[in-house]
């Protein structure tokens, strides 16, 4: 179980595709769910949201961005590797339903590889689609074309202007926040992003779905390590979410909740890049 | 000859120095020598009505197995103890033997009880180590197929008593590890994990099929195991849900729930960071709000990652606090500090979002509660302040919602724990059964383990006679 059936390099190498074999999880997961990842026998659990699932070839598809010794870990995987565990699906999936009005899904980063089935999905449903993606640069674009066929339209953004609009993807939004009858944003990236996203759309009245990352350990509910504000309420992101009302979520706390390993996960990194040739 | 018995002295178990083990992860108490358990079997007065048996949630023949390892038959001990407990090495080490067994010996009433926790521990230890191997007797292929759910003290016990039976049974555990809360709850220098392993071990030896990183209720449900041909169902999941006190400030880097901070610690081995990968956070003045067994084992666990001053924080007093004398007992040699009657009011942090301190109100015991013992009041005005970089809050679970949520038929109490047959673990649903923490609330491993004795003779019966 759990062999690595394909992997592709994106961004230069700094994002990773593993489709995964995994039948009773591909047969069961739905758009927004998420898998707990085990590399070796000393290694962390690692929560990542699906990016794709296929029932009948009984497998799914992660994509992670390397940041640390657990996800370059993960990159030493070549085709034909193991997980040594998988488990999922978890969390809620994304409930996914037709508006009266446009859809708009903003992906910042690997988020993208998570919010496009969402926004497959929704298309499916019969809404206007309007995608936004952006990156720091070109080079770090991820799915472009996946989120093309997924969606109505695509905004591509660059920071730096190396390709499509240059700016953040909270430009174009509220662009079309102004010009069109929105009903709903599908936020998922980096937290900062999904902050900004929420303050924009709060503007607007505009409902926004965000899916967070915290830290997690078990993934079932039972360790609280996922604990988040929503409303004033603390919500287990594992078993209640991962996706929120993005305006309620107090984004302040969950990046700080984020920092907690900060110094361990630099140290366990620079241990792990001195041990082995394969940080290139 | 009683007069004789009764000069011996309870014989000690020799451990480890407390101010040598505070620091590290092996386990406190060593064993007897044969000689020791000998000397310490001889004790018992072998009563013809044994008040110990009837303390005992699953009534080992207890003056039994001790007069074995008097006459120095341990194999014929263990074989005693297997007749009614399938994890005796473990039950040794972590029932409350003062309130079961031991505080029912009549040699208790005048001195110290026969310490039959020890010698439990001995014959199980001693035939791990130097034993044949020698499987029980196994009971012809029924055809029939359990599935067990959960692999904590009460699957275990379902698992063990019903593949003897003849029956085939697959355990489906969510963790990548299997022993439940013996593995992700009970630290190692309390429950060594090589012997959680052992017995583990032995179940799979005997036929016991074991499923990792399977989340019934996510990756299967119970309906579709039935659909897979399973005849019955025991559902032995654990409590599961962290419980939080639900004041200003919870939400602090440095802030952790007993299951986060010992799961870190016990499965994912964080006390070994770097070397395994899952860090932990080592606090030099450290928290751990509540005082039952799990509250203790944070407060050692902290202890040995390093802190320099580590407080037990509790709202009631000592004669309520819920843990195993032996484990206070020993918190308290290794320097842990008990701060009574003290409750928080909320926890304070830097700009960081870290944890700083915590406001304490102080308490005092007023009427008896429904519960039974004297309620905290607290006193007006007497609010302080208390340093602290890391808070463990251990103050009990309540029912996880994953499995029960996602089977149609179960019927809940209005705590979401499952509500079952207290003398056959029966659920409202054909074909399951529910025992341990899942049904009665956080409780002991011996009374997980009692409830799956009680579970697997109602899923023979059933799966012989059809009731």
């Amino acid at each position: 179980m759990f062999e690595i059936v394909r992997r592709e390099e994106m961004a230069g190498g700094s994002v990773v595709l593993n489709e995964i074999k995994a039948p009773l999880i591909a047969k069961k997961a739905r758009p927004g769910q998420f898998v707990i990842l085990r590399a070796s026998e000393k290694g962390e659990r690692i929560p990542l949201t699906m990016a794709e699932t296929d029932p009948e070839k009984g497998t799914i598809t992660i994509i992670y961005q390397v940041v640390g010794k657990s996800t370059a870990l993960f990159k030493t995987l070549k085709e034909g590797d193991r997980y040594l565990d998988i488990i999922g699906p978890l969390g809620k999936p994304t409930d996914i339903e037709k508006y009266d009005g446009d859809v708009v899904c903003v992906g910042g980063g690997t988020g993208v590889a998570v919010l496009h089935p969402i926004t497959r999905g929704l298309k499916e449903k019969g809404n206007n689609v309007i995608a936004i993606i952006g990156a720091r640069t070109k080079d770090l674009l991820i799915l472009e074309d996946k989120m093309k066929a997924a969606s109505h339209e695509l905004f591509v953004c660059t920071d730096d202007g190396s390709y499509g609009h240059h700016g953040f993807v909270t430009d174009v939004l509220k662009d079309i926040l102004e010009k069109r009858d929105v009903k709903l944003v599908v936020a998922i990236g980096p937290v900062p992003m999904m902050k900004f996203v929420c303050d924009i759309t709060k503007k607007y009245n505009v409902k926004t779905i965000v899916s967070l990352n915290p830290i997690m350990v078990d993934g079932t509910g039972m360790c609280g390590c996922c604990r988040v504000s929503v409303g004033g309420e603390t919500k287990f992101a594992c078993v209640d979410g991962p996706e929120f009302d993005g305006h309620k979520v107090d984004f302040d706390e969950l990046m700080k909740r984020l920092r907690s390993y900060l110094e361990e996960e630099k140290e366990s990194y620079e241990k792990f890049k001195a041990s082995c040739a394969c940080n290139a | 000859m009683a007069e004789k018995k009764g000069q011996i002295p309870r014989q000690a178990m020799p451990e480890q120095k407390p101010e040598v083990r505070r620091r590290n992860f092996d386990e406190v108490p060593l064993g007897y020598t044969p000689e020791l358990a000998m000397k310490e079997a001889s004790r018992c007065l072998q009563c013809k009505k044994p008040a110990c048996r009837e303390g005992c949630p699953v009534e080992v023949d207890i003056p039994a197995f001790i007069k074995c390892i008097r006459e120095g038959d341990f194999k014929g001990a263990i074989r005693k103890i297997w007749e009614k407990n399938s994890l005796p090495a473990i039950c040794g080490r972590v029932c409350p033997q003062e309130a079961q067994c031991e505080g029912r010996c009549i040699l208790g009433k005048k001195g110290e009880p026969v310490a039959i926790g020890n010698l439990e521990r001995f014959a199980a230890d001693y035939e791990r180590e130097h034993g044949t191997g020698e499987l029980p007797p196994k009971a012809s292929p029924t055809g029939k197929k359990v599935a067990v759910i959960g692999s904590g003290p009460s699957g275990l016990t379902v698992a063990g008593d019903l593949i003897l039976k003849g029956h085939e049974v697959t355990v489906f555990e969510a963790f990548h590890k299997g022993g439940g809360v013996l593995v992700y709850g009970i630290p190692e220098f309390r429950l060594p994990k090589s012997i959680v392993a052992s017995e583990l071990h032995f179940l799979e030896r005997l036929g016991v099929k074991f499923e990792y990183n399977v989340v019934v209720g996510k990756t299967i449900t119970i309906d579709e195991l039935f659909e897979q041909g399973y005849d019955a169902v025991f559902i032995g999941v654990g409590a599961g849900l962290p419980r939080f006190l639900g004041i200003p400030g919870e939400n602090l880097v440095g802030i952790y729930s007993a299951n986060e901070y010992l799961t870190r610690a016990n499965l994912m081995r964080a006390y070994l960071f770097p070397e395994y990968d899952t860090p932990i956070a080592k606090g030099k003045n450290v928290v751990v709000i509540g005082a039952g067994n799990v509250a203790m084992d944070a407060a050692r666990t902290a202890m040995r990652l390093g802190a320099d001053s580590v407080k037990i924080v509790y709202r009631r007093s000592r004669e309520e606090m819920p843990a195993r004398l032996a484990e206070i007992h020993h918190a308290e040699e290794e320097g842990i500090e008990f701060h009574l009657l003290t409750n928080p009011k909320k926890f304070l942090g830097d700009e960081e979002g870290r944890v700083r301190g915590m406001e304490c109100i102080k308490m005092e015991l007023g009427e008896p509660d429904e519960s039974g013992r004297r309620r905290p009041v607290p006193i007006e005005g007497s609010e302080f302040e208390m340093e602290c970089d890391l808070v463990v809050i251990a103050v009990g679970a309540g029912a996880n919602p994953v499995l029960t949520t996602a089977t149609e038929g179960l019927k809940l109490n209005k705590w979401g724990y499952i509500e079952a047959d207290p003398a056959t673990g029966k659920t409202t649903k054909k074909g399951v059964w529910a025992g341990g923490d899942i049904v009665t609330g956080q409780a002991t491993v011996i009374l997980a383990a009692g409830a799956g004795r009680k579970a697997s003779k109602s899923i023979h019966d059933y799966l012989t006679w059809g009731w």
